[in-house]
């Protein structure tokens, strides 16, 4: 883990929360935390650049935008799982895809645009691979939650 | 789903980055011709439409001392799986929580994807994950090697005018 002083990490749990809807949100946030603008956006360049911080960006409900999102499963023997993760991979609904330690040994996630077009590319890949393709989609979602408490409970 | 120029730009903009700017909206409302003040406007009604979850900061798990990240699978019936979903819900230590439509012979409905600083964590909180839900029916799914992991991009800039 970096080393993050207690304004960096009081910082990120702000952040993830929320960006500020202002025309002014580092400025916002700077006000909430006691420090100037021009400092949050030195500290926020330098956990970008430390990797700390992938994106500043909204995350999308996907099905109230109207999209189709499942999770997928297959059985691949060994020696053919980089090829076929690879082929995989190149679907650009695909926006997650891992080996795990499983008979079903390759897991991606896949948001399209409904879903018909996501049958339609899971029957694609699977005539590519040759692998059957397990479909599992939602049938109720309990939680989506995304952020991380940084820096211990006494933080915030 | 059809957007105006306001909101396809905004998703463009929202899907990646956020400029670290002092007015982080000022080139996107010079290029829409129209206010910052508007553009904030927007992105609050998308967030009231059920469009945005949340505008913030994505970090990366491991980097923020989250390095181990597994996958926890309960095998649930129908008379437990509303109960135990809102259970694992509540852990703090989870983050995605659904149930899913399963092939039978793999038979594992309800998914939980559990955020921990390291594996000496997992034994207890599965012990209190069995105890509190009933289910003791459950598998770890560990992640071995990742090869993709990016953002949806809702809006491509194609020239045959793709995308939405």
């Amino acid at each position: 883990m970096n080393k993050l002083d207690q304004t960096d990490a009081k910082l990120l749990n702000l952040i993830q929360e929320e960006l500020p809807l202002t025309t002014r949100p580092y400025q916002t946030l700077g006000e909430s935390l006691g420090i100037g603008e021009e400092e949050v956006l030195n500290r926020l360049n330098a956990l970008k650049s430390s990797g700390m911080i992938r994106r500043i960006g909204a995350v999308f409900n996907s099905r109230s935008m109207g999209y189709y999102s499942t999770l997928c499963a297959c059985r691949v023997p060994e020696e053919r799982l980089e090829e076929v993760a690879g082929t995989i991979s190149r679907e650009p609904g695909v926006t997650h895809n891992y080996q795990r330690e499983h008979f079903l040994n390759l897991w991606f996630t896949l948001t399209v645009s409904d879903a018909d077009e996501g049958i339609r590319i899971i029957q694609k890949l699977e005539q590519e691979t040759g692998i059957k393709i397990e479909n599992m989609p939602a049938k109720k979602v309990f939680k989506i939650k995304v952020s991380f408490e940084m820096g211990g409970t006494d933080v915030l | 789903m059809y957007y105006d120029d306001v909101e396809t730009g905004l998703i463009e903009m929202l899907q990646s980055d956020i400029p670290l700017q002092p007015k982080p909206y000022e080139d996107l409302a010079r290029r829409l011709d129209t206010s910052e003040e508007e553009l904030v406007e927007r992105i609050s009604d998308m967030k009231e439409k059920g469009l945005i979850r949340r505008v913030g900061a994505i970090l990366r798990h491991h980097q923020a001392g989250y390095a181990f990240n597994v996958m926890v699978v309960f095998k649930a019936d129908p008379e437990s799986e509303e109960r135990a979903g809102s259970i694992l819900a509540g852990y703090k230590e989870v983050s995605h929580c659904y149930l899913r439509q399963v092939p039978r012979e793999f038979g594992y409905d309800l998914f939980a994807m559990v955020h921990l600083h390291d594996e000496a964590e997992l034994k207890p909180l599965l012990d209190d994950m069995a105890a509190n839900t009933g289910l003791i029916d459950y598998q770890v799914i560990k992640s071995v090697r990742e090869f993709k992991k990016t953002s949806m991009k809702y809006i491509h800039r194609r020239e045959d005018g793709g995308g939405l």
